[in-house]
């Protein structure tokens, strides 16, 4: 599936590397994370948030960046994703945070996208996000999602 | 409603799906920006846009929404279609206007996915 892959009962880990510019390819990796968490038997609300997440990280990677990475490992209270690139960095992670703040080309437009809107979306979907940016060297962002006990997938 | 009543009250062409026209659907969401569809289309809606590449297939995959009315009689790139046939997503063509098809369904019984937004998006 992923570059790696370690997969026990209900630990599970994988990662997927992420092409700058490459918008055929933008949704790749979501589509897979969400393959594998519905396999796992995943609440699918979870599902779809990891899901969210992933592909509002992807566009952005592809959107954005030279390279990058997306992990994701589930264990049994949460599902945690990374996503890091090699890219320009966010100058001011507050302003690039805020709907609507967005440095979207014509080119990310005409897809559908840059409204602004992903990395406050990628906050509101999961329960503990992080964002940390070094100007021109590269993001990385870190969330988790609670998976909530006794609830019917 | 079933999905092949929508197909009428539009008058639409199916593009894929045609073996999945019984389905059940009662909310719609309709835009063009598939930033807001991520951050405000709920699971199991129809999705009204006038936007036709394979990110409108892949948005709609991630959110499991139900179908996609392509408005204004808007035609789909091979690709697109291809992306519909792999995720078995409904895909329709009809030649009303955006308005128009909102008016149509919502007069049927179709409300939104979503009726107002409240800054802080809860929970699917
Ligand atoms: N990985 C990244 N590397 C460099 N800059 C980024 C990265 N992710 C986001 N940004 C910057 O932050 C801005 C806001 O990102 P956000 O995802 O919130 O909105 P957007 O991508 O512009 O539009 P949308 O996500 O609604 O399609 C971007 O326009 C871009 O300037
Ligand atoms: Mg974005």
């Amino acid at each position: 599936m992923g570059a790696v892959s370690v997969c026990e009962q209900h630990l599970c880990e994988h990662s997927f590397p992420v092409n700058g510019g490459n918008f055929d390819e933008a949704g790749r990796v979501s589509g897979k994370i969400k393959t594998i968490l519905k396999g796992m038997g995943i609440n699918n609300d979870v599902v779809r948030m990891a899901a969210v997440i992933t592909y509002e990280s992807e566009i952005n990677i592809v959107s954005y960046a030279r390279h990058g990475m997306i992990r994701l490992h589930v264990l049994p209270e949460h599902v945690e994703i990374e996503a890091m690139d090699e890219g320009p960095g966010i100058p001011d992670i507050r302003l690039a945070i805020q709907q609507g703040w967005s440095t979207a080309t014509d080119k990310i437009r005409e897809m559908g996208f840059g409204a602004g809107m992903g990395l406050n979306n990628i906050r509101n979907f999961s329960d503990i996000f992080h964002i940390s940016s070094d100007v021109g060297k590269g993001t990385r962002l870190k969330m988790i999602i609670h998976i909530q006990q006794g609830q019917d997938p | 409603m079933l999905l092949r009543e929508v197909q009428k009250i539009l008058d639409a062409e199916v593009l894929v799906g045609a073996d999945k026209l019984d389905m059940e659907v009662h909310t719609a969401f309709g835009a063009d920006l598939m930033s807001d569809v991520l951050a405000f289309a709920d699971s199991g809606c129809l999705l009204l846009t006038g936007l036709t590449n394979p990110q409108v297939i892949r948005t709609a995959d991630v959110l499991d929404i139900a179908a996609i009315i392509l408005v204004r009689g808007k035609k789909p790139p091979p690709e697109t279609l291809r992306a519909a046939s792999d995720k078995n997503i409904p895909v329709l063509s009809t030649r009303y206007i955006l308005f128009e098809s909102a008016g149509r369904l919502y007069e049927k019984g179709i409300v939104g996915s979503t009726q107002k937004v409240d800054g802080r998006r809860v929970r699917l």
